[in-house]
């Protein structure tokens, strides 16, 4: 059988054209209004709390809409937008370094490799002045000068100081100045949230999103929610690897779900793998630590020369070290993209030459940043990195190098979305870094906090408006026969996976599904591998509706149950990336087929042929999904080899 | 290493709740403590056992999701740390480790280790932000904040909402908590206009949650992982005198 099928094209029909500059307001101009009298009869669902869903439940219930909002953490403060360490890029140009918004709008374009579309970045860095002034207003304490301005950092794939920064916590911060918005807004009644609620099931009206299935994880029961729009702001895929820098609980139950309702799943393949996490331990390892990225300012990167050399590191000389991303990539060194950073490492891992005692590790040495600035300086940059890093490998950073290796820690693919963030199914709009739309094959460091903000404070609170005008629509309740199918499903669903009662547990499952994506859908990628992933995660799958093993009943707090139910939608995920990594024969960003790649190692994108987004539409269970092509077309960017040495 | 542990079993809110003791061997020193319960519920599921519930999600200290008693201290023996960023190397071969919930009035168990923590969310939403619409905000360098008070400001803004400074309370207060936002918002600029309001409606709420009264015992900011200050219950109360006396109020009535 064929893996899939192709379709007809798909085309972004919402972004006007014209100078780029313009786009937005004139989108902005265009689209219809929502009188305020109106807005208190309308109903907006928002799913997940994050940055993006966070903004866009406070933003929505300032303008006067009914939101109600729901999350699986019992609290919205603990969305895992929380865990972003280094800091949110924006085009301000304090730094008079010569940024702009056609700067970041073009580092963005490149940093992507390319596969992302011209209008949505360009709105992206027009917005992203806004986000650091809204901020700013609500009391986020980010990092400032002595005079009292703003200060800045620089982040990789960029020359330019356009990070702004609060520590080593700026998602923490910006997350809990949009909390405090969205409370603000539940105090007042305009929205109402759902904490420790699971959205099970999407439901579809004459298809229209019209409403959830929602599963109260304390008591068990499970209720049908409705309302004129739904909103999915739930995160990315990441933990189909199982070992991720995702918090436990990211799953993709909410997007999975829709995309089986119709919408269509872009460029699952692209996922971002991060540089700078700390090495696994051992077996018993539940996730992974990620460094930030801002450590690779002042820390430098290095190997042995030599395989094998078991030296402690403080014993080997200087120019028995191999600083090999300032020796490949001299213009950028240390600060190249995630993604070159990341293969660089598995490259001289490969060799035999990684360090630790699983030999999958590089040092990232601060002792010339130390003596260059003194302890005390780099204390106040990265203190509370250092402390976390000792916390968990027990060793003092200050005097040994940290041992860092690659971990999957956020996924540019999603839901497909045009530029109103509105998938194929009307009524349904996908956010942060639930949708595809901004960053291409490959995001750059400092960007998800700017899109997951652009999109729920500024984009999706005027596009929205215009589908809303249309309504309110026609009332639904529970007895409609599609909710009542919905509900049936996830009841179904539940019970099915209640009585298996096998003998393995979801974790044991979950694991080996991570470790057949990480060896055959990581860094690097080949036909034979993906074939081979492919049928042994359908096995798997088989086996897990056979043998899993979840003890107690759906009445009240289960978390076994929560994570059948989530491993059993990354098992569906985790084939559908291996076919659209199969299928795109290049590679972009981070996605790197080992078929495709220059004389000197580098990623060999096929333009003539790849220059798309893969947009998939689910047909039935173990039918062969359709492929659908949005052509990319480059009037600013052109594109090129891209080239960080 | 082996390990005794002795868990806090509760079915539910109605459940009477007891310790149930169990043993875990060949623990690594490099898994963090919740590692350690993630083994003892693998074995607990296969001999068709009820895992132990217990709250956790990002497990790297910032997400503020777990929280635990261990051996009585609110996170467990290493300072400035989680549960979740506690590792087994803190603990010997042999040693027997007790495992509850948060205990405190305002935060009532839901099963086993899980507690329900929605008073301090309510807390937030009675003034614990600066009301600023979006689009509302003007350029961010418009407003200089001297690097001390946007310092100090940070260093109350780490908190991570876990609840440890309640559950340490011998009053079961939610006054560090209360405070570290009262003092980030009111070292600010941008905060003075809600000031007073803030730390009166933030004080009520607090109150009508159900949690005790400040008798500066200070047990919270020893446990606190993020290192709050008790300075910022000060601020707090010369921020509540100076509203109640504002509002005419005798402070106390």
């Amino acid at each position: 059988m064929d893996l899939f099928t192709e379709g007809d094209p798909i085309a972004d029909t919402r972004a006007p054209d014209g100078p780029i500059e313009t786009r937005w307001e004139r989108r902005r101009f265009e689209a219809k209004l929502v009188n305020p009298a109106n807005r208190r009869k309308m109903t907006v669902i928002v799913v997940g709390t994050g940055l993006a869903g966070g903004a866009a439940a406070a933003t929505l219930g300032e303008q006067g809409y009914r939101v109600k909002s729901y999350c699986y953490q019992d609290s919205p403060r603990r969305a895992h937008s929380i865990a972003a360490q280094g800091g949110i890029n924006a085009a301000k140009n304090y730094r008079n370094d010569g940024d702009s918004v056609h700067r970041l709008f073009y580092d963005t374009v490149k940093g992507g490799d390319f596969r992302s579309r011209e209008s949505n970045v360009h709105r992206l860095a027009e917005v992203s002045v806004n986000i650091i002034d809204q901020c700013v207003a609500q009391g986020v304490p980010f990092a400032r000068e002595y005079g009292g301005l703003l200060d800045t950092r620089s982040f990789g794939g960029a020359q330019v100081q356009r990070t702004f920064y609060a520590r080593g916590q700026t998602g923490q911060q910006l997350l809990l100045g949009a909390y405090q918005a969205l409370e603000r807004q539940i105090g007042l009644g305009n929205v109402e949230m759902n904490a420790r609620h699971e959205m099970l099931e999407l439901i579809v009206v004459d298809g229209k999103a019209r409403g959830i299935v929602v599963r109260d994880m304390v008591t068990g029961e499970i209720t049908t929610e409705f309302a004129d729009a739904v909103v999915l702001a739930s995160g990315g895929y990441g933990n189909v690897f199982y070992l991720s820098t995702n918090a436990k609980g990211c799953n993709v139950t909410a997007t999975w779900r829709a995309h089986r309702k119709g919408a269509y799943f872009a460029n699952p393949c692209y996922t971002q793998i991060h540089p700078t996490c700390i090495p696994v331990s051992g077996d018993h390892q539940s996730k992974l630590t990620l460094m930030s990225e801002s450590l690779r300012n002042d820390g430098r990167v290095w190997v042995p020369k030599v395989k094998g050399d078991d030296r402690n590191p403080r014993d080997i000389p200087e120019d028995e070290r191999d600083y090999y991303l300032e020796r490949i990539y001299p213009s950028f060194g240390n600060l190249v993209p995630r993604d070159i950073a990341s293969r660089a490492a598995k490259n001289v891992c490969d060799e035999g030459r990684g360090v630790g005692p699983t030999k999958l590790g590089v040092y990232l040495d601060f002792a010339d940043a130390i003596n260059r600035l003194g302890r005390k300086a780099i204390e106040a940059k990265y203190g509370n990195l250092f402390e976390m890093y000792e916390r968990i490998t027990g060793e003092d950073p200050y005097e040994v190098p940290m041992r860092i290796y690659p971990a999957v820690h956020y996924t540019m693919g999603g839901l497909w979305v045009d530029y109103d963030l509105q998938s194929t199914i009307p009524g349904l709009f996908v956010i942060g870094e639930a949708n595809f739309s901004d960053h291409g094959a490959n995001r750059l460091g400092a960007s998800a906090l700017m899109q997951g903000l652009a999109d729920g404070y500024f984009v999706l609170p005027n596009t929205v408006a215009n589908y809303l005008a249309d309504g309110p629509f026609e009332k639904v309740d529970g007895s409609h026969p599609a909710a009542v199918e919905a509900r049936r499903d996830v009841e179904d669903r539940i019970q099915r996976l209640l009585a298996i009662n096998g003998d393995r547990t979801v974790d044991s499952f979950h694991r080996e599904l991570g470790q057949i994506m990480w060896e055959h859908c990581g860094m690097e990628r080949s036909e034979a591998g993906l074939r081979k992933a492919i049928d042994e995660i359908r096995a798997l799958r088989d086996q897990f509706w056979q043998r899993v093993r979840i003890v107690g009943d759906a009445d009240g707090l289960n978390q076994s149950l929560e994570k059948a139910g989530r491993v059993a939608d990354f098992f569906e995920l985790a084939e559908l990336m291996c076919i659209d990594a199969l299928h795109r024969e290049e590679s972009c960003g981070g996605h790197f087929r080992a078929e495709h790649q220059t004389p000197d190692g580098e990623a060999q994108r096929d333009d003539d042929n790849f220059a798309y987004v893969a947009a998939w539409e689910f047909t039935a269970t173990g039918q062969p999904s359709v492929l659908h092509k949005e052509d990319l077309t480059f009037e600013y960017v052109h594109p090129t080899q891209r080239s960080y040495k | 290493m082996n390990l005794t542990l002795r868990i806090w079993r509760q079915s539910g809110p109605e459940d009477k709740g007891r310790m149930v003791t169990y043993q875990v061997d060949d623990v690594s020193p490099d898994m963090s403590f919740l590692e350690m319960l993630d083994v003892l519920n693998e074995r607990l599921i296969l001999a068709g056992e009820e895992p132990v519930a217990f709250d956790h999600d990002c497990r790297e200290g910032i997400c503020g999701m777990c929280g635990l008693m261990i051996n009585g201290d609110a996170h467990g023996p290493q300072r400035g740390t989680t549960a979740c960023q506690l590792h087994m190397r803190q603990f010997s071969d042999g040693d027997t480790i007790d495992i509850e919930p948060w205990r405190a009035r305002a935060f009532p168990v839901i099963k086993d280790l899980v507690v329900n923590r929605n008073a301090f969310d309510k807390i937030i939403a009675a003034g614990g932000y600066i009301t600023a619409p979006t689009g509302s905000a003007p350029e961010a360098h418009s407003v200089p904040v001297a690097k001390a008070n946007a310092d100090a400001a940070f260093e109350s803004a780490a908190c991570i909402g876990c609840g440890a400074c309640v559950a340490a309370c011998p009053n079961g207060s939610g006054m560090l908590f209360t405070a570290a936002k009262v003092t980030q918002l009111g070292l600010l600029p941008q905060g003075q206009p809600e000031r007073h309001t803030r730390v009166i409606g933030m004080v009520d709420a607090h109150d009508e949650a159900g949690f005790g009264g400040c008798t500066n015992a200070g047990e919270c900011t020893v446990v606190c992982p993020k290192g709050i200050p008790l300075t910022t219950i000060g601020r707090l109360n010369r921020d509540y005198l100076a509203a109640t006396a504002k509002r005419g109020d005798t402070p106390g009535t």
